[in-house]
């Protein structure tokens, strides 16, 4: 396919030396993008590297600064997402913009033809979902869908327009395994059609899996077009980054220290209707591990994580232990004095306040913890800024958090430099104990590497680390073993390397520990 | 005897609905107006005074509509335009609602006033028991069943209904879809302001024919808690309206008859409600977020 497009087959899409400025700063600069009929064309690049600022350019949202955008051989100038819409591009946002107090029918009818009556778009929505593989109850609630369910929205609503080319922003960040290989199956109906889609994702594996071509951006600049399939993981990246990603390195230790966190037959009821209650959870993690805790979102992760940082107390003060105390109804501060250490998944709101600076935000979290060093003796406890100054720079030094100015607000951060400052802030402490919560969620691939290869520092020095997270790519890098999470209860730890892809895909799936459970599934896996 | 108590209590809810129904619609696209109170006042006395000096109680009608339109369309423009704190626009509304009334109305004080009469439909009125009661009443009474269906249909049934409501849950979204949403919002807001105005005109035309100063005696206010109890939804706007209306009069009658309840007590019973009602709606996350405008109170201004 790529071979033949070179020879001049026409391009549905073709972009030249497309230019935007910001100010003076070029957040892309000189594109040239050929996208053919029926093609599934990646987009890939690092946060930052131009990627939205590109797509929004060719829905419309954003006006180019020079540069041209051909449509079927035409100069064409895209205004605004509506005649985007009327050329025949379709865009599924990453973040979408849905009514969730209105029903999946109403929230597609707001972006159509206002003639059209809103029980023809439910039955069309109906039809065009399941003919798609995407079904879809265009009477539900959005508010009572999941997020793969809301992409399918978002999906259909394009779809609806009858596009030519489909744009998807980093659409499986919120999938499943499952998921995403049916949204897969849903692409490659599209492409059997004549359709084209861009692909945007930093996901290596699936951009190999998928697409035909791909081209890759780096700080605004095309740096390579390629077939995928002809590419390693290691060599897509070398494009993306420029230099080759630091590897994080994981010493085999095996880990035989103490146990340092004991969590024993925790059950947790749900706090709100919409919460996720635990069930009978239980984990060991010694000293040099580092406990990876897989799942899909919205299955108790975030409760979880609430129980094991003592956000939320639980109920029975021995099911939580934090090296041998137990620690069930202790709250976090009286934890964080035990040694331990926790980051949420929330930067912005959670972690860390926004309009307050990385000092502020520093002494918000440890300012119980650290008090000798960062408050004056007595009554009045005065804030020693220059000690609390003094620990954000050292901070920011040891994670090469990079910011302007001196002491800038968190929320002028870049989400993979405030990631970096927000678990910084704990490993400055040592804790002998770390749960993280997403801890690369949003984040560029070299801050992600680099929290990464601190987590596992932080084991190979003798400390026990927990990380929730929904990427298991990351999962396989740091983890020593590896749990999975469903519904609420979480399954034994398996050594890292026993785990297949498959088989963590099923955990996830629901189907829990006891071991009948298990080797079915392992046969199920192995049947493919 | 129940006959005469039930029109009592239509005629005490017939403002408390059309004001809430309006400050719903408001609500609705997402903009909180806390002058209901103020723009109500401003209702009466412009339908008072034009009544009295025209002899016409629907010319008084139409003045009532406009005083209270006109007054939210200060308060549009603080808030949407200027995009000034909605609560504090809203508390100063009602103030100076009050005041201005006053000082238009002092020289109406103690004037008679002119009653709106009653429409009788000639063969529905014989209906044995409902027929008075429901066919042979003021216009404004009719405009509230027209308006509760009316306003019930446009939300839910029309697509510019749809957007209103789009724009109350999300307005940035609603932006990005495109919809005008200031536009949208002057529109709700004045469609407030003209109801509770017209609820004003019901006051000092239908219920006690005559102006006093402060008359709508926190029916306003009321009327705001109204459109909580009811959780957005217009049908229970009327029957929260009636509940609300049966304990105003029930209140007066309990006095006559000497009953040992403290009528501060019977007074606040609405509030109380109201109070009750959030605590259930809010309980319920999903009712919550589906009823609830979620850009309520919101400022809104667009990126650039």
């Amino acid at each position: 396919m790529s071979s033949s497009q070179d020879q001049g087959e026409p391009s549905l899409l073709s972009v030249r030396r497309l230019t935007k400025l910001f100010g003076s700063f070029a957040a892309c600069d000189g594109i040239d993008l050929d996208i053919a009929p029926g093609e599934i064309h990646a987009l890939l690049g690092e946060n930052g590297a131009g990627k939205s600022t590109l797509v929004k350019m060719l829905f419309g949202v954003l006006q180019p600064s020079a540069g041209q955008i051909l449509w079927q051989g035409q100069p064409v100038s895209i205004a605004s997402p509506a005649q985007a819409r009327e050329l025949g591009v379709g865009m599924v946002f990453q973040h979408f913009s849905l009514f969730e107090a209105l029903t999946v029918g109403e929230n597609i009818a707001l972006s159509l033809d206002p003639k059209i009556s809103l029980s023809k778009i439910s039955d069309e929505v109906a039809s065009l979902s399941r003919a798609y593989g995407l079904p879809l109850d265009p009477k539900a609630h959005v508010a009572d869908l999941s997020v793969g369910e809301r992409q399918r929205i978002e999906i259909v609503r394009a779809l609806l327009q009858n596009p030519k080319l489909i744009i998807l922003d980093e659409p499986t960040s919120v999938l499943t395994p499952q998921e995403a290989e049916r949204l897969f199956e849903t692409l490659f109906k599209l492409k059997a059609e004549g359709r084209s889609v861009l692909y945007i994702s930093h996901r290596l594996d699936e951009v190999r899996q998928i697409c035909d071509r791909a081209t890759v951006l780096r700080h605004g600049k095309v740096t390579g077009t390629c077939d995928p399939r002809q590419e390693t993981p290691a060599s897509l990246a070398r494009m993306m980054v420029g230099s080759d990603v630091a590897a994080v390195h994981r010493e085999e230790l095996g880990a035989t220290g103490e146990t340092l966190l004991e969590v024993s037959g925790m059950s947790v009821a749900a706090r709100t209707p919409f919460a996720v209650s635990l069930k009978d959870v239980s984990m060991t993690v010694r000293a040099g591990e580092v406990l990876a805790i897989a799942g899909v979102a919205g299955n108790g992760q975030g409760e979880l994580f609430d129980a094991l940082s003592g956000e939320y107390p639980v109920p029975d003060d021995n099911s939580v232990k934090i090296r041998g105390k137990a620690v069930g109804r202790t709250r976090i501060n009286g934890r964080r004095l035990l040694g331990a250490g926790f980051v949420p998944e929330e930067r912005h709101g959670h972690a860390a306040v926004a309009q307050m600076s990385l000092s502020d935000n520093l002494l918000l979290a440890r300012a119980h913890s650290d008090r000798k060093a960062f408050l004056s003796s007595g009554f009045a406890k005065v804030i020693r800024h220059g000690a609390v100054k003094a620990a954000a720079a050292r901070i920011c030094q040891a994670m090469d958090v990079r910011k302007s100015g001196e002491d800038p607000a968190a929320g002028s951060l870049s989400g993979g430099n405030l990631q970096k400052f927000i678990v910084g802030r704990e490993l400055d402490r040592q804790p002998s104990v770390l749960v993280v919560n997403q801890p690369t969620w949003g984040v560029d691939a070299g801050a992600a590497s680099r929290i990464r290869q601190a987590l596992i520092d932080l084991a190979n020095s003798g400390s026990a680390v927990v990380v929730i997270s929904q990427d298991l790519d990351e999962i396989f890098e740091v983890a020593t073993s590896i749990a999975v999470i469903s519904e609420g209860r979480l399954s034994k730890a398996y050594p890292a390397g026993e785990l297949s892809l498959e088989r963590i895909g099923l955990l996830m799936g629901g189907i829990h520990d006891s071991t009948r459970n298990a080797s079915q599934a392992e046969e199920a896996a192995h049947a493919h | 005897m129940f006959e005469a108590i039930l029109l009592t209590v239509m005629t005490a809810a017939t403002p408390l609905v059309i004001a809430a129904l309006g400050e719903l619609v408001t609500e609705r696209s997402g903009v909180l107006n806390l002058g209901v109170e103020g723009m109500m006042i401003m209702g009466a006395v412009c339908a008072f005074a034009t009544a009295h000096m025209t002899g016409s109680p629907y010319l008084g009608i139409l003045a009532g509509i406009g005083g209270g339109a006109l007054f939210s369309l200060l308060f549009g423009f603080l808030t949407l335009t200027l995009v000034a704190n909605q609560v504090a626009t809203g508390l100063a509304l009602t103030i100076l609602g009050l005041g201005v009334s006053g000082q238009l109305g002092e020289s109406f004080v103690g004037l008679a006033g002119t009653k709106l009469q009653p429409i009788v439909f000639p063969v529905l009125s014989d209906i044995p028991f409902i027929g008075r009661v429901l066919f042979a009443q003021d216009l404004i009474f009719y405009l509230s069943i027209v308006l509760i269906i009316g306003v019930n249909w446009f939300l839910f049934k029309s697509r510019t209904g749809l957007k209103m409501r789009a724009i109350g849950d999300n307005h940035g979204s609603a932006h990005a879809l495109g919809i005008n949403v200031v536009r949208t919002r002057y529109l709700a807001v004045l469609f407030g302001g003209a109801c509770a105005g017209l609820a004003g005109a019901q006051l000092s035309l239908v219920y006690t024919p005559q102006w006093v100063e402060n008359m709508s005696a926190g029916r306003g206010w009321i009327a705001l808690a109204l459109v909580v109890f009811a959780s957005w939804r217009p049908w229970r706007i009327l029957a929260g309206g009636y509940l609300f209306g049966a304990v105003t009069i029930g209140q007066l009658h309990a006095q006559a008859f000497g009953v040992g309840i403290p009528s501060q007590f019977l007074s606040a019973l609405p509030y109380a409600a109201t109070i009750v009602v959030l605590v259930i709606i809010s309980h319920n996350r999903r009712t919550t977020l589906i009823n609830t405008p979620a850009s309520l109170g919101k400022p809104f201004v667009p990126d650039r």
